[in-house]
């Protein structure tokens, strides 16, 4: 392990001794981050998982129904249809503290008055097809949405745990072992010095007789 | 804060998320939906659900969104079936965060 390239003196070695201390307590409370980050990582994922496997079946099946009904239909009539959506969903974002991450906490407001109306286009140019379709696709809803909280939250955590363990390791493995070294390094120096002196002392003390 | 929720895709698997409100955008080139992506993401857009078919022509666009905050850039599969592109992303993020794959 490389040594720090510092001179051997007692100043040295008190700055040094203060810069250990201020590593080993950033050490300790990083590794804490870095697993209480994993352990609601880990938590997360598995949800994120899951819900997507769940969601991307459904949702090919709904989209699947959707163009098969489509292709019963004239284009221009379902342009139509769509022309005027009649729910309206917001979103509002908030944004929630995890460990110093900043991450999102999506709320989402469908507007429950229009969502209990019935399908608002005409019976002439659409299908029962698309009213399954649409309907399936309706029920996805929450669930889609709750992927997206939990999707984006993931994705953030992956990156600030990589950087927290980046930096613990960093600490770990380079900085204090360096630190260590240097101190010895200087203590057992100083040590030679103290010796060396007194030797020095002894000698002249026993020239003078 | 609201924020409203976009779908970029091909026309026929954003159309019917219309009917639930989303602000749909057609898209079926990797350009086109790079200008979409970034000019929605510079308005108050919370979400942009974003299919996997186009989105495999834009890797970068989306790394460029992974860091922020808002907007989340959803992946979805189209009526032909997921590319599973969605599903290695998570499995990415786990590699990236725990070292091996755990699921």
């Amino acid at each position: 392990m490389a040594r720090l390239d510092v001179k051997p003196t007692r100043m040295e070695l008190s700055n040094l001794k203060d810069r250990l201390a201020i590593s080993t307590r950033g050490h300790k409370l990083l590794k804490d981050k870095q697993d209480e980050l994993m352990r609601q990582f880990i938590t997360l994922i598995r949800q994120n998982n899951e819900l997507r496997a769940e969601v991307e079946e459904e949702l090919t099946e709904a989209m699947r129904a959707f163009v098969v009904a489509k292709s019963l239909l004239n284009e221009s009539f379902i342009e139509e249809l769509f022309a005027v959506p009649n729910t309206s969903v917001t979103l509002d974002i908030q944004e929630k503290n995890i460990m110093s991450v900043i991450v999102p906490q999506m709320d989402f407001m469908v507007d429950e008055a229009v969502k209990e109306l019935e399908m608002q286009y005409g019976f002439l140019n659409s299908n029962s097809e698309l009213d399954l379709a649409i309907d399936r696709i309706k029920t996805i809803l929450p669930k889609l949405l709750k992927l997206s909280e939990i999707e984006k939250t993931c994705q953030l955590l992956a990156d600030e745990i990589e950087k927290t363990r980046r930096r613990v390791n960093a600490l770990e493995y380079l900085k204090i072992p360096e630190l260590e070294e240097t101190i010895y390094y200087i203590e057992m120096k100083l040590e030679e010095n103290e010796r060396a002196n007194i030797t020095r002392i002894m000698k002249v003390k026993d020239m003078g007789q | 804060m609201a924020h409203k929720i976009a779908v970029v895709g091909d026309k026929d698997s954003v159309l019917p998320f219309k009917i639930l409100g989303f602000d749909v955008f057609a898209a079926d080139t990797g350009k086109k939906a790079r200008q979409t992506i970034d000019s929605l993401a510079e308005q108050s857009y919370g979400v942009i659900y974003l299919t996997e078919t186009v989105a495999k022509e834009i890797p970068d666009t989306i790394k460029r969104y992974d860091a922020e905050v808002k907007p989340a850039i959803i992946l979805i599969p189209n009526h032909k079936g997921s590319l599973n592109i969605g599903k290695n992303r998570i499995e990415k993020n786990v590699e990236k965060a725990v070292g091996q794959n755990i699921l």
